[in-house]
Formats: structure tokens, C-alpha cells, sequence
């Protein structure tokens, strides 16, 4: 053995960096376990009864009466699960009827269920963009986005965050006759900011680009429909492909692109994210499908969820938080921690009056920061919302982040 | 343009990232001799870009570890 090297010798840093962490006795921020989930808005975790604000269940849909109710009734006529491929024997009646429900919802022609929302950007990436085709992208995207890219093999060339003029220059320096694909996010998950969707379409499809835009933190209550920041900024016609998930607002698990691709059904038998792995569960599409629906007529719990979001945002800046956006642009409320130390103490503090956020550091995090993520849902109430703000308070001045 | 002036204009381009004022030769690291974050990296690569109107595709990038790398990438980029 000997001369033999460690392959684990790569992950030293972090190791070092997370027994720094816990070795300063705050809890480990990476290893919660809910014990019992109450609602969408409260569980027990670590004995204490605790309100959720870092789950991305906008919609509150994980309780919802009538979707539970249909994900038993799947479990029962259906069975526990498909043991096969979408393109063997795992396409039940239920994953057409998923995927019509978001042809529905989104108005569109096709839709492809994949069964994480990771997945669908890793498949439909790094099918659609092949070799010699070029791949422009936000700097800040998600890595299952930078993960598609690294599976295919098309060239990356990503630009800085939201930079209009940067992804201009670089499309117009592609060389003639390559593909183009640009890859946007609605709502970038780290701060909570949207993209500037119609101006930076526009640039792409001026420069021959087709368009992928990653919807997962808007579906459900941004645009008129809830189809997203494309479709509130009234360009949804002219993305190609919109990738989303079942894992936030929908309240399951599950992954998704829809397109009005005329060629769109092809990807179902090249794509090998989509082929190389067995399909949701039938209980799974059965309860997404049921709340696709639903959110179809949402309005006011889209209105409530703005609200809280609102005042939250306000509440936090008046107590002096410095926070990811200036004004809040979706239901996630990103407040920036000066050092992942600090950070941790203050995520730890939240977690001891009662309050779940996410805890972000790099390299996840843009600009190397550390977060406190927070997200919002259409179930908490005003007085939730209150009752969050007072422990953010508390936590930060026993913390000296305020 | 030579090798020598496309040198010239990337050592210029250089100084502001190098932080610890090493004298940099074809054989300096980005990641090693430089300490190059991936942040760095993308803020001195967009420069490069812009000023030779050229694009370095991460796939590129994955290529090019030394200083030397980089400027004789840079003058075939620009065909």
C-alpha cells in the first residue's frame, strides 16, 4: 500500500474548513434532520418547533388537501413505483398527464418530464448544445446548468452576472455558422434577483441564438399566469426552451422542459439524462399534475405571497440587514452575512429562537459571499412573517450583525 | 500580431491582478504562483477578451494553466 494515494486527499480544504465550523460549537448547518413537518410552514427539527423559511415552497402545495389525496390514490392504483425508463416501461398515464398539465399551464406544445429538475437542465443542455455549437451563459448560473454544460460537448463561454453588453460581445464574436444557445435564469436563487429577460433576449435572438431560461424560482407566482419572469416581461414566445421543476412550487420532486419546438419529441429518445434513468413514481406525477392545476388558479395566494415577501424585505432593511436586492423581486430574501463564521453563528442563533433559513457559503454563493437565504411562502401568515422579523432581530444583535 | 506584442498588452492587462506584484514570466501559474480565484479568473479572462475581441471558451480555459499558455493561445486566437 504503500505509495498509494488517498483519493480523498482533494477534499482536505473543506474538510478542514467544516471542522473549523463545528469546532467553534455552533450545530452543523449541513446536517438538519426534520423530525415531524407540520405544515408548509412549521416542523420540529432538533426537538424545537420551528418555521420554515428556506424550503422554496412558494405555493405551500406539499399539504395541499386535493394533492395528497390524488398521490394516494395513484399509490393505490398504480403501485409504489415504474422500475423502468420513460421510454421502456416507465410512461404510465400519469406522466402524460403530468406533461399535459404543463402544456396547459404553460400554453405550449411539448413538455418532457424528467424526474429531478437537476436532470432536466443536465439533459436538455447537453443534448441540445453539441459539438462545435456554442453554449453563452450568466456567470451566476445554477451548477445543475454548469453541470449540463460540462456533460455536452459544446463550447462555454460564460459572461458576468446579468450583463447585458458582455453576452452581446461574446455572441458577436462566435464564429458564422455555429449554433448558439444563451442560458438564463428567471430568478437567480443566491440573491433573489431576476434577470433582465426581454433586453437580453432580444440581444440573442438579434445574434441567431436559440434560448434556454431556467423558470424554477418564478413558476407559480411570477407573470400573469405564474409562468415566469419570461412570461412577466411579455417574451415568453420567444424562449425555446423553458426548464422548471416540481420540487418548489409544485411541491414534489420532479423536473421539467417545456418548448414549441416543432421538433421538440426527438429529445425523448437522445437524451440521456431522460433514457438512462427510471421514471417518477406514480404518486409523484399523480400529486404534480393535481397541483400544476391547482396553481393554474392561484391568484390570491400569489398576492399573499408578494405580500409577505414585501414585508419581510422592509422589515429586515429597517432593522438594519443589508440584503441581496434593494427592493424585493421574488419570494427569496437574501440577507448577506460578513463571513461565514459570523454567518453560521447568526443561522444558528434564527435556529434556536425557532426560524429555518438556508445557509450559503462559497463557492455556491456569487462574489465568495455567505447568505442567509430566506424563502417565502403563500402559507405564511402576516403574523408569521412578524414573528420572523422579531427573531431576525434578536439573533442579529445577539450576534453583532446588527 | 507577434507574439511579443500580444505579450506586451496582456502584461499590461495582468497588473491589476496581480496582487502580490510577482515578476511574471511564461512558466507563472494562474492558480499557483498568481492564487487566481475562479473570480479572478473570469474578471482578467472578460479583459483579455475585450481587448483582443477575441472569445476564450472555458473549454479553453481548462488548457491554459501558465502565463506562457496563455499568450501563445491569445496570438492563435487571433488567427
Amino acid at each position: 500500500m504503500s505509495g498509494a494515494i488517498d483519493l480523498f486527499d482533494k477534499f482536505q480544504p473543506i474538510i478542514d474548513m467544516r471542522a473549523g465550523l463545528l469546532a467553534s460549537g455552533v450545530e452543523d448547518p449541513f446536517g438538519l434532520v426534520m423530525e415531524r413537518v407540520l405544515s408548509p410552514t412549521v416542523a420540529i427539527c432538533n426537538g424545537r418547533e420551528t418555521i420554515l423559511l428556506g424550503t422554496y415552497n412558494y405555493m405551500g402545495m406539499t399539504f395541499d388537501a386535493d394533492v395528497i389525496d390524488a398521490g394516494k390514490q395513484a399509490l393505490d392504483d398504480f403501485g409504489a413505483g415504474t422500475t423502468g425508463s420513460r421510454v421502456l416501461n416507465g410512461t404510465y398515464a400519469g406522466h402524460k398527464a403530468v406533461e399535459q398539465a404543463l402544456k396547459d399551464f404553460y400554453g405550449m406544445d411539448h413538455a418532457m418530464v424528467f424526474s429531478t429538475g437537476y436532470q432536466a437542465n443536465l439533459g436538455i443542455i447537453s443534448t441540445v448544445a453539441g459539438k462545435g455549437d456554442y453554449i453563452v451563459l450568466d456567470i451566476d448560473s445554477h451548477a445543475s446548468i454548469w453541470d449540463g454544460c460540462k456533460l455536452g460537448d459544446a463550447e462555454v463561454v460564460p459572461f458576468k452576472h446579468n450583463d447585458i453588453e458582455a453576452m452581446e460581445k461574446r455572441l458577436k464574436r462566435i464564429p458564422e455558422g455555429a449554433g448558439k444557445l444563451v442560458v438564463l435564469e428567471g430568478v437567480y436563487s443566491m440573491l433573489g434577483d431576476i434577470a433582465p429577460l426581454k433586453e437580453m433576449i432580444a440581444v440573442a435572438k438579434a445574434n441567431g441564438a436559440m434560448v434556454l431560461v431556467d423558470e424554477a424560482h418564478s413558476m407559480g407566482f411570477i407573470g400573469p399566469n405564474g409562468r415566469g419572469v419570461a412570461e412577466d416581461q411579455g417574451v415568453l414566445d420567444q424562449v425555446d426552451f423553458v426548464i422548471g421543476t416540481f420540487s418548489k412550487s409544485v411541491g414534489t420532486v420532479g423536473g421539467f422542459c417545456v418548448s414549441n419546438h416543432p421538433k421538440f419529441e426527438i429529445l425523448r429518445l437522445v437524451c440521456r439524462p431522460y433514457v438512462f434513468t427510471a421514471s417518477l413514481p406514480p404518486s409523484v406525477v399523480a400529486t404534480a399534475a393535481t397541483s400544476i392545476r391547482k396553481l393554474m388558479h392561484a391568484g390570491n395566494k400569489r398576492a399573499h405571497l408578494w405580500e409577505n415577501s414585501r414585508t419581510l424585505h422592509a422589515g429586515l432593511k429597517q432593522r438594519g440587514f443589508q440584503l441581496g436586492t434593494e427592493a424585493p423581486q421574488s419570494a427569496i430574501i437574501s440577507v448577506i452575512m460578513p463571513d461565514l463564521e459570523r454567518g453560521a453563528a447568526m443561522w444558528e442563533a434564527l435556529l434556536r429562537e425557532g426560524l429555518y433559513v438556508n445557509l450559503a457559503r462559497p463557492p455556491a454563493t456569487p462574489a465568495n459571499m455567505t447568505l442567509l437565504r430566506c424563502s417565502l411562502c403563500a402559507e405564511h401568515s402576516a403574523e408569521q412573517v412578524q414573528t420572523i422579523i422579531g427573531m431576525f432581530e434578536r439573533a442579529g444583535k445577539a450576534t453583532g450583525i446588527i | 500580431m507577434d507574439r511579443a506584442a500580444t505579450a506586451e498588452r496582456i502584461a499590461v492587462l495582468i497588473a491589476p491582478f496581480n496582487k502580490k506584484g510577482i515578476a511574471v514570466t511564461d512558466a507563472t501559474t494562474f492558480s499557483g504562483d498568481l492564487e487566481f480565484d475562479s473570480l479572478t479568473v473570469m474578471d482578467f479572462v472578460a479583459a483579455i477578451e475585450d481587448e483582443f475581441d477575441i472569445i476564450i471558451s472555458m473549454n479553453q480555459q481548462a488548457e491554459i494553466e501558465t502565463y506562457g499558455q496563455l499568450v501563445d493561445a491569445v496570438v492563435r486566437l487571433q488567427g
